[in-house]
């Protein structure tokens, strides 16, 4: 999940950006994991988080067979099951959490729960800190973002970018983006409906749609 | 990646969802078409995107009608009505685009999805970076600009005139004919990608060095260069010397990955022993 590490924004701008995710390393503490990494993301799933997502699917996930309705009636709600059920191999799993609160009790579950994975957390670098040192859990390693290195100017405006980059794999495009803050501008779509659409994209269940809602509404009064 | 002309409408709902910008409708047939060397595989139209599966030529009679009456219809933005893009079979070197643009798809190198590479994820478990040395993580590309393999090969030659230890799990690496000089693959290095990373390891002193290469490099490479830094904490869980040291050189960071210290080598017959003096701490 260096995907989650690059996100775009101030540290006071993740303040409602906390993702933890499990993992486990290869020839190192995969035997068994499968399990446990399906207990970890039904603890996650406990401290009702945002998305999840693990082994390619997303509690937010475009459908394959829709009927026309869906233009006038589209389900915004996420299938935690789904991605719990379909945890089909030892890889990467990982929740997303609009508050603080919610990350340490979960942290403190995962914690008690003692599963031997690797546990990180992708946040502001204080934030990360605050809810091990609360948990009781000091920082094994940290990985700092340095940002980008754009000299060739490739990237759009701030905002745009705070809302393509919450999927680091880049598969929400910056196009889509504006699309969704024009649409939602001009009010043809709710900020809810244009969050839902832009984290279908994100496969591995990490773009943050409350953050996400967040700043779109806070696009309405920007320029 | 193909779009299927029997099927598509041109309702130009796929033009935006492309990250490289590489569909766009082809006015004089009417068929939304790919740029097949923008193209780098990642399948977000294909994936991405519901399906509805509806009769194409029905489709496109309703749109026609509308659009002689200026009406406008606003569907659903992520929503292609007929399922018209078509997944293909691809031979190396293209293939390469799937595996380092696809998130789904493993890289066989490392036995990962994503971009390949474990980092300071499993650092618990794994030590790849020890204390007093600085683990990089170097990715182009992203956000959503894509890179060619030259480009890449051009910071990889670079690193290694300045002697960096280049992660041996790491897919970047793994295309390398020689190491010492960092070269890739010839065939590969017109491909274009969506990201790729570059891992590499150095003591605390080479920092400068490292990070003042990656700048002058990214100046000749037109594209996006993203960069993180590692290091393993103290038993306080501080870090007393590479964020001072980032600070001093001009950096500012506003976000962190950060492992928490709680895996261990739990495998029978795996091999690495269990990481004693942060068990303790645990």
């Amino acid at each position: 999940m260096t995907n989650t590490l690059h996100r775009y924004g101030k540290a006071e701008t993740f303040r409602d950006d906390y993702i933890i995710f499990a993992l486990p390393s290869k020839g190192k503490n995969d035997h068994g994991a499968l399990e446990k990494l399906k207990t970890f993301l039904g603890i996650c799933v406990r401290h009702r988080p945002a998305n999840i997502g693990a082994s390619g699917k997303s509690s937010f996930r475009p459908s394959a067979s829709l009927n026309p309705s869906v233009h006038w009636k589209r389900d915004l709600e996420p299938d935690f099951g789904v991605v719990i059920d379909g945890v089909k191999r030892a890889g990467t799993v990982g929740a997303v959490f609009d508050s603080r609160e919610k990350a340490e009790a979960c942290l403190r579950e995962v914690v008690d729960a003692d599963l031997g994975l690797s546990i990180n957390i992708s946040t502001s670098v204080e934030g990360a800190k605050n809810v091990g040192n609360a948990c009781g859990v000091p920082r094994h390693s940290v990985e700092y973002s340095l940002g980008f290195q754009d000299p060739h100017d490739h990237l759009p405006r701030g905002q745009i970018l705070e809302l393509a980059t919450m999927c680091g794999h880049g598969m929400v495009s910056f196009h889509l983006v504006q699309k969704m803050v024009d649409l939602v501008r001009e009010g043809r779509r709710t900020p809810a409906q244009a969050v839902a659409t832009l984290t279908r994209f994100c496969p591995c269940g990490v773009y943050n749609p409350s953050r996400a809602l967040r700043l779109l509404q806070e696009s309405h009064t920007q320029h | 990646m193909q779009i299927g002309h029997q099927k598509c409408v041109a309702c130009s709902n796929c033009v935006p969802v492309c990250p490289m910008g590489a569909i766009y409708v082809d006015t004089s047939i009417n068929r939304a078409t790919i740029d097949y060397d923008e193209c780098v595989e990642c399948g977000t139209c294909f994936r991405g995107m519901s399906q509805e599966h509806l009769n194409p030529t029905m489709v496109r009679a309703i749109r026609g009608l509308a659009k002689m009456f200026r009406f406008r219809f606003e569907p659903e933005p992520d929503v292609c009505p007929t399922g018209a893009f078509v997944m293909e079979e691809l031979e190396w070197p293209r293939i390469a685009r799937r595996v380092f643009s696809d998130p789904l798809v493993e890289h066989k190198s490392t036995g990962i999805t994503g971009r390949g590479t474990e980092e300071v994820k499993t650092n618990d478990v794994a030590h790849r970076v020890g204390i007093g040395e600085v683990g990089y993580v170097i990715e182009f590309g992203r956000p959503g600009t894509g890179v060619r393999f030259h480009q890449i090969q051009a910071m990889t030659m670079a690193l290694a005139e300045i002697e960096v230890t280049f992660e041996p799990k790491n897919p970047i690496t793994h295309l390398m004919t020689d190491n010492s000089t960092g070269t890739l693959k010839e065939d590969l290095l017109n491909e274009k990608i969506m990201s790729a990373i570059v891992e590499i390891k150095t003591t605390l002193s080479e920092v400068k060095n490292v990070l003042d290469t990656i700048r002058d490099v990214s100046k000749r490479i037109d594209t996006v260069i993203a960069i993180g830094v590692s290091t393993r904490c103290d038993e306080a869980g501080e870090d007393p010397l590479l964020a001072s040291l980032l600070h001093e050189l001009g950096y500012t960071f506003e976000r962190s990955k950060t492992n928490m210290g709680l895996g261990r080598v739990t495998n029978v017959t795996g091999e690495g022993a269990v990481d004693e003096h942060f068990a303790s701490v645990r």
